[in-house]
């Protein structure tokens, strides 16, 4: 195919023009070869010239969209891919809590928060009027004198009511504004309180605040509740709503009777380690958390934790202790006779019972009968070294591991210089102080078979097994003495002894320290510390009472037998039915050679 | 037949924007039906909480305890105490239907029978 344009190279007429003239017809081919050249040189040029525009364009739209989309990014708020928010904002900010059966404890509560601009309010006086006519502690002459002041904002109330939003939606005035907010609301009102601790508002903004637990297991696990990978699921406790609320009935019957400052008891699964309650009175309504003293002695608040805080000496309850470490390190049988003859001299201090028990007893009766003498001897045995190793190995000399914030202020007290003098007031619980809480815990270890126990207030769903602290042997010959100090006539707790449940316990009672230095004569620390069932213990209970007096047969009665012990009894009556346990028919004698704890 | 498959690719592309664009706007769609379920959602959880610790607060213990003491005429509820329990055998069945008689008498027959069987 020609190009009809294409130039012939030698075209006949012009040659033989060329001929004729004698000219070189060549030079009109190579002429016509140069016309030829220029026209596809332009025509290529030309292509490619286009073909350079459409890509410029292409180019220039590509990096153009590429540019228009950064500049819409950086200028545009930045906003959250939409389909990918599956609920993280559905869940409210702050896990619930709840009981080991799922009852609500802690929950959220959505109200609103009310603030002024006080520009933009028309009538200050009559709005100032109408919220001191809604909210009784609210001033109304200060309310004015603050809308006054030029301020463009200021918060009214953190959390307010439905009804009080409808009062304030009445007044009509632009300038009272509501911000939603979330509320910590415990329905329960003061059951379980020191538990829960309470929470308040930290950093707030108009549309939400968060909440800080101030105290409590809300404040130890508050990064833990707040956690947005929980998921919404509620924190679930070892406590029973039901179990905590009898024991506190119960305990604010006997606090009235017994005429005492405080009382306070804990529950604890002997082979969990759950706390299933734990109660100190007086208490107080978390949803109102009163201000902590800033004077005057803490424990006189009602914020004030007995069984966590409160840092007593527990008196003859450590016997316990004494008598299984003798009787672990083969010192001495259950029956081996003890000299008991009083008093016992020691570097010029004296130690005395009770009452006389006679020249000697045997080991079961030094504790059953409650003997200090009998005691310190066992201790003068064990040596100052040992004993305080092994009270060391039941956790009883340094602060407890435990959920609440308050357990860290639970520090035990003993001697820096543990001499063979401590070593024998040791023995019956005088010179040494811990929690109620460290007590029930080692009670725990020392009933269950003999495996070390923490308490924990999260539910647990197997026993802990921990490290074994005394042997087998030893724990049931624990359990037998522990419930022939409540069985026996003369054990010191037989007001314990109840239709239905065998109880096991020992009995407690300490000269209160007087902050002046010395001991008070008439104010003790009551503690009773009960296992039960004793043949196959299933749960530690202590109780005690704080200054507890009370007047039997004209005569003024402060040990724990009188005070503490009936109180414990009435709790573990009402509260063994709850926690499903069955009365016992069993024949005492043979329970105690088939049973086994550590199942 | 070049023109013709330009025709189709130009067919193709009007097409495929439409589809495009179609797609686009049912995602639109879907996203603003999301956020609306959502709010939705949270409208609900909110009510299910407030509907929970109100539940909660009318089952305080304290109340409950009110609520039985005010009834007690009417109730009669204690607390619970351990001679509550009970073991299977404390409790008095209905008694049995008796048997009709035929089976009584064809029970008889047959250990009779039983009997003159045995050598």
């Amino acid at each position: 195919m020609t190009d009809p344009r294409r130039i012939a190279l030698r075209p006949l007429a012009r040659i033989l023009e060329a001929r004729q003239k004698g000219e070189n017809p060549d030079v009109i081919e190579r002429e016509n070869l140069r016309l030829r050249h220029e026209q596809q040189r332009d025509r290529l040029r030309q292509r490619a010239e286009s073909r350079l525009l459409v890509l410029a364009v292409c180019f220039f739209a590509a990096f153009m969209a590429v540019g228009v989309k950064m500049t819409a990014l950086a200028s545009s708020e930045p906003e959250e891919p939409r389909s990918a928010t599956s609920g993280s904002s559905i869940i409210s900010t702050r896990a619930d809590i709840v009981d080991r059966q799922g009852r609500v404890l802690a929950t959220n509560l959505v109200t609103n928060a009310l603030y002024v601009h006080p520009h933009e309010l028309i009538d200050p006086a009559a709005a100032a009027a109408g919220l001191a006519a809604i909210f009784d502690d609210l001033d109304e002459e200060t309310l004015v004198r603050r809308f006054g002041s030029g301020s463009r904002f200021m918060w009214i109330r953190g959390s307010i009511s439905p009804e009080q939003q409808q009062l304030v939606h009445d007044l009509g005035e632009p300038g009272l504004l509501f911000g939603p907010r979330e509320m910590r609301l415990y329905p329960n009102g003061a059951v379980a309180a020191h538990v829960l601790g309470g929470a308040r508002f930290g950093e707030q903004a108009v549309n939400a605040a968060e909440i800080i637990g101030v105290a409590g297991i809300e404040a130890e696990l508050d990064e833990d509740l707040r956690d947005p990978a929980r998921g919404g699921a509620p924190l679930e406790l070892s406590l029973d709503l039901t179990v905590q609320s009898a024991i506190e009935e119960v305990l604010a019957g006997g606090m009235a009777i017994m005429n005492a400052q405080g009382a306070s008891a804990v529950l604890m699964d002997a082979h969990t380690g759950e706390v299933i309650s734990l109660a100190s009175l007086p208490d107080f309504d978390p949803n109102a958390r009163p201000r902590p003293l800033l004077e005057g002695d803490p424990s006189q608040s009602p914020l004030y934790n007995r069984a966590i805080q409160g840092v007593y000496e527990l008196g003859s309850t450590y016997k316990l202790f004494t008598v299984a470490q003798a009787l672990e390190e083969g010192l001495v049988n259950t029956q081996t006779m003890i000299d008991t003859q009083g008093p016992l001299r020691m570097s010029g201090f004296e130690i005395n019972d009770f009452h006389d028990y006679g020249p000697r007893l045997s080991v079961r009766d030094v504790l059953v009968q409650s003997s200090n003498i009998g005691t310190a001897r066992l201790a003068q045995m064990i040596g100052p070294e040992r004993q305080q190793q092994f009270l060391g190995r039941l956790g009883l000399l340094e602060a407890l591991d435990f959920e609440m914030i308050e357990s860290r202020q639970g520090r035990p007290i003993y001697p820096s210089n543990w001499g063979q003098l401590s070593t024998m007031t040791i023995s019956y619980g005088h010179g040494i102080s811990a929690t109620q809480l460290h007590l029930a815990a080692a009670y725990a270890t020392m009933v269950n078979g003999g495996t070390l126990v923490r308490p924990t207030l999260q539910r647990q769903e197997d026993p802990q097994l921990g490290e074994r602290v005394i042997s087998e042997e030893t724990s049931m010959a624990l359990r037998e003495m522990l419930r022939a100090v409540v069985a026996e006539e003369e054990g010191t707790a037989n007001l314990a002894e109840i239709a239905g449940y065998e109880v096991g316990g020992k009995t407690g009672s300490a000269d209160k320290p007087n902050p002046q230095g010395g001991y008070y004569d008439d104010r003790v620390i009551a503690t009773f510390a009960s296992v039960f069932p004793a043949n196959d213990p299933q749960y530690v209970l202590v109780v005690t009472l704080d200054e507890p007096s009370i007047s039997v047969l004209g005569e003024t009665r402060r040990t724990a037998g009188w005070t503490a012990v009936p109180v414990a009894a009435e709790v573990i009556r009402r509260v063994a039915p709850l926690l499903g346990l069955r009365p016992q028919t069993v024949d005492p004698e043979l329970a105690y050679s088939l049973s086994s704890a550590s199942q | 037949m070049r023109g013709f498959l330009t025709f189709l690719a130009a067919v193709a592309v009007i097409a495929l924007g439409y589809w495009a664009y179609h797609q686009n706007i049912q995602t639109q769609q879907a996203l603003r039906d999301v956020e609306r379920l959502q709010r939705a959602i949270v409208m609900e959880r909110e009510r299910l909480g407030v509907l929970r610790a109100e539940w909660a607060y009318l089952n305080r213990p304290d109340r409950l305890r009110e609520l039985v003491d005010l009834n007690f005429e009417r109730l009669n509820l204690l607390p619970m105490t351990p001679d509550q329990f009970a073991v299977m055998d404390e409790v008095i069945w209905r008694p049995e239907a008796s048997a009709p008689i035929e089976d009584e008498v064809e029970d008889i027959l047959f250990s009779a029978s039983e009997a003159e069987d045995l050598p």
